[in-house]
């Protein structure tokens, strides 16, 4: 199901509170403090205070020299978090995953609840209403992301709900603070002149890990939607945790077998009828003598396959080592997503293609082997440098974003390292006339143009290379490249490939 | 009495026989659309090229590394029409994709597998082997044992996958399951008179051995979108070659 959510936020959340408390506040300007490095500090000011132009984070001391009559009242620590706890519980009423999001909202889950009040308009209506009428100011957003939500619904300008789908569209012209982003990166990027989101939404990643670090990439993706958002929820879901304690203490691999399948059998069997599968399962074995071994397992796609899952684990338990028994087992399922429904293919040999289930649960049992980095599928880059040319693909899923380049022929065979060679070349721009190569005489019989691939200045200093393919006496066919410019000092022939 | 005539169709009845126990099924009417490689596809049992079964290739130098991987372009194509992946398990890679391209292969629908050893490879590779769905797996390896071939050899009767084995050193070679042995050399390409620069691969392609067949050895030319058999007359002018140069 389409995950949708809502971000709450209270604007004056703390003096909101002590107005109802004390009515003949409403009507009076009046600020929070707590002392802070010997200073007295604003930490809320209601609305009056602040259209006078206090704010929090402000002296107390100043705030009294703009206002003369303003009221000062004690901050209670940790009311906020009390105060949001308990509004949330409130809000329970609308639907049951609900996370308190301090210091001053609320984030809501709200996948397949909206059409039980008529809707998502009438839905973000009534929760609104219902908490102003209980003196909150409150504001709000419906989207596809917490993140985006909670973007909206404190820089949004026009509509609170974002329609599924175009979240994206919406963040664009949101400043960079909408990104819930630490205040040293604000500065930072403030600083290059990104005033908005679409100013750097286009950037690549590995640039912007490079300046911003990891964080600013995981709230980007999170508010995009590319990486999901755990939620510190009021009332967890239990998590799925799975025990089976022994009679006797266990040390054989049947037994051991036997185990992992029922606690399997228990995990699956509640995940699938929550509709969701495993990506992450820990086994943790508690042996007689006090140790504590394990083992733990990852799939490609969310999975709740007893006999898939079971494979993965059958590869691990020789190094299960149970020395005089285990007698506690424990299956954790770390990480869980939901499975979208899959349609049997009628013609599976016919369209199976990379989204097949058997390829997938064959990649998963090699991965876990021969470990993820080393199962690669390259996507083309817009390059013509030739190692740059491609890039691995982050998932099995991920397309294409250009074509192939099929201009000029590229070698079968690429050295991960271009090899030295010694070359007679007779004219400045001629393809060489023979050339050693491991100690091998190579006469050129033919030969085609140079293809001259420039460096990419902005990425490394280099020397450009004049590329040329060649075919020797007995038919074997080379691409071998000159460094350089033919008269420079630095310049040096290579070889770089092998053609069919 | 027993005529002559009677002998000659028992025993190719026989043959025929031995053959499907062996498991070369006579092509149904719809399945036989071979894989381009023209006269070569005669020399294997019933005239077409066998899929769901293991080929080895042989590929001692890095020339006809390429060579071989030229030709297994040209073979994954056909095998992939059907859009099922391909794996390529090796332990020391050099392939590019992107040359895959030029054999009308989409070089993101091909699955690298880095192993560490060799025992990983052929591990990897049998259960590759085991998956149906997949249009082929290509692994590079040094030696595999006579038992070890016969447990891929068994992966693939159940699940119908090809599987390519290329042997890159001849001092181990031995008895295997494979049907058919191959070895791929690179060729002079040739182009029309006087053109200058290098033309379509062109390779010597020899099947050593093949299990019911009979082997044999030809000149097979890659043209952008097929293989083309060089007649022996027509690659006999090859000798006629000057230095050509662009």
């Amino acid at each position: 199901m389409k995950k949708r959510y809502i971000s709450l936020w209270f604007r004056h959340l703390l003096t909101d509170w002590f107005t109802l408390r004390q009515p003949e506040l409403k009507d009076v300007p009046f600020i929070l403090v707590a002392p802070e490095h010997n200073r007295i500090i604003i930490t809320a000011a209601n609305s009056l205070a602040e259209k006078q132009g206090v704010t929090a984070g402000m002296a107390a001391a100043d705030a009294k020299a703009v206002i003369p009559d303003l009221k000062t009242i004690d901050d209670i620590p940790g009311k906020a978090a009390k105060l949001l706890k308990g509004l949330g519980e409130w809000c329970i009423r609308y639907t049951p995953l609900i996370a308190v999001d301090l210091p001053d909202g609320l984030v809501m889950d709200i996948s397949g609840c909206a059409h039980l009040w008529g809707g998502e308009h009438a839905y973000l209506k009534e929760i609104i209403t219902r908490l102003r009428s209980k003196g909150y100011d409150v504001r709000g957003a419906m989207a596809d992301t917490a993140g985006a939500a909670w973007a909206i619904a404190r820089f949004g300008h026009d509509k609170p709900i974002i329609e599924p789908g175009v979240h994206t569209e919406a963040l664009l012209n949101l400043p960079p603070a909408a990104l819930r982003l630490e205040p040293l990166i604000l500065d930072r990027l403030k600083k290059l002149g990104f005033y908005t989101i679409k100013s750097f939404i286009g950037i690549k990643r590995s640039a912007l890990r490079r300046r911003f670090g990891n964080d600013f990439l995981l709230r980007l993706d999170q508010a995009l939607g590319t990486e999901d958002e755990p939620l510190q929820l009021l009332h967890p879901v239990t998590p799925y945790h799975e025990r089976l304690p022994c009679l006797e203490p266990i040390c054989t691999a049947t037994g051991i077998e036997l185990a992992i399948k029922t606690l399997l059998g228990n995990v699956c069997k509640r995940l699938q009828s929550e509709g969701k599968g495993l990506r992450v399962a820990i086994l943790r074995c508690y042996r007689v003598d006090g140790g504590v071994v394990g083992a733990d397992i990852g799939t490609n796609r969310p999975s709740h396959h007893i006999a898939h899952l079971f494979k993965l684990f059958e590869l691990k338990i020789p190094t299960i080592e149970p020395a005089l028994g285990i007698e506690l087992f424990t299956l954790e399922a770390a990480k869980v997503e939901d499975i979208s429904p899959e349609q049997e293919a009628l013609w599976s040999l016919e369209n199976s293609g990379l989204s097949d289930n058997n390829l997938v649960e064959l990649l998963d049992k090699l991965a876990n082997k021969i470990g993820t980095n080393n199962i690669r599928r390259y996507l083309p880059q817009e390059s013509y440098w030739p190692e740059r040319s491609i890039k691995p693909a982050r998932s099995l899923a991920e397309k294409a974003a250009t074509t192939w380049r099929t201009g000029r022929p590229r070698p079968s065979l690429l050295l991960k390292k271009p090899e030295k060679i010694d070359v007679t070349a007779l004219l400045p721009d001629n393809p060489p006339m023979l050339f050693i190569y491991k100690g091998k005489k190579h006469i050129i019989k033919k030969a085609d143009d140079a293809e001259r691939i420039e460096p990419e200045w902005w990425r490394h200093k280099r020397l450009h290379r004049d590329y040329y393919v060649v075919e020797d006496e007995q038919g074997q066919r080379y691409w071998l490249f000159r460094s350089g410019h033919y008269e420079d000092e630095e310049s040096q022939w290579y070889l770089h490939g092998f053609f069919a | 009495m027993v005529t002559p005539g009677d002998k000659k169709e028992i025993i190719s009845r026989l043959q025929k026989d031995i053959l499907q126990w062996e498991g070369f099924v006579p092509p149904g009417a719809g399945a036989a659309k071979g894989v381009g490689l023209g006269p070569v596809e005669a020399a294997f049992p019933n005239g077409v090229f066998p899929t769901g079964v293991i080929h080895e290739m042989l590929c001692p130098t890095r020339e006809q590394q390429a060579a071989t991987s030229g030709l297994l372009g040209g073979l994954l194509t056909v095998l992939m029409r059907n859009g099922g992946p391909c794996l390529w398990i090796s332990k020391d890679r050099r392939l590019f994709p992107p040359a895959m391209d030029g054999f009308n292969v989409e070089p993101d629908k091909v699955i690298f597998i880095d192993a560490g050893n060799e025992k990983e490879v052929l591990w990897a590779m049998e259960e590759a082997l085991k998956c149906e769905g997949l249009a082929a797996v290509v692994a590079e390896l040094r030696e595999i044992s006579f038992a070890q071939s016969r447990r891929l050899q068994l992966a693939v009767e159940s699940s119908r996958v090809t599987g390519f084995l290329l042997r890159n050193d001849l001092r181990k070679l031995n008895t295997t399951t494979c049907v058919a042995r191959w070895q791929v050399r690179p060729l002079p390409s040739v182009l029309e008179d006087g053109m200058p620069g290098v033309g379509y691969p062109r390779w010597q392609v020899d099947l050593l051995r093949v299990r019911n067949g009979s082997p044999g050895s030809w000149q097979l030319e890659w043209a952008t979108d097929g293989f083309i058999v060089i007649e022996e007359s027509a690659a006999a002018t090859n000798d006629l070659e000057t230095r050509q140069v662009g």
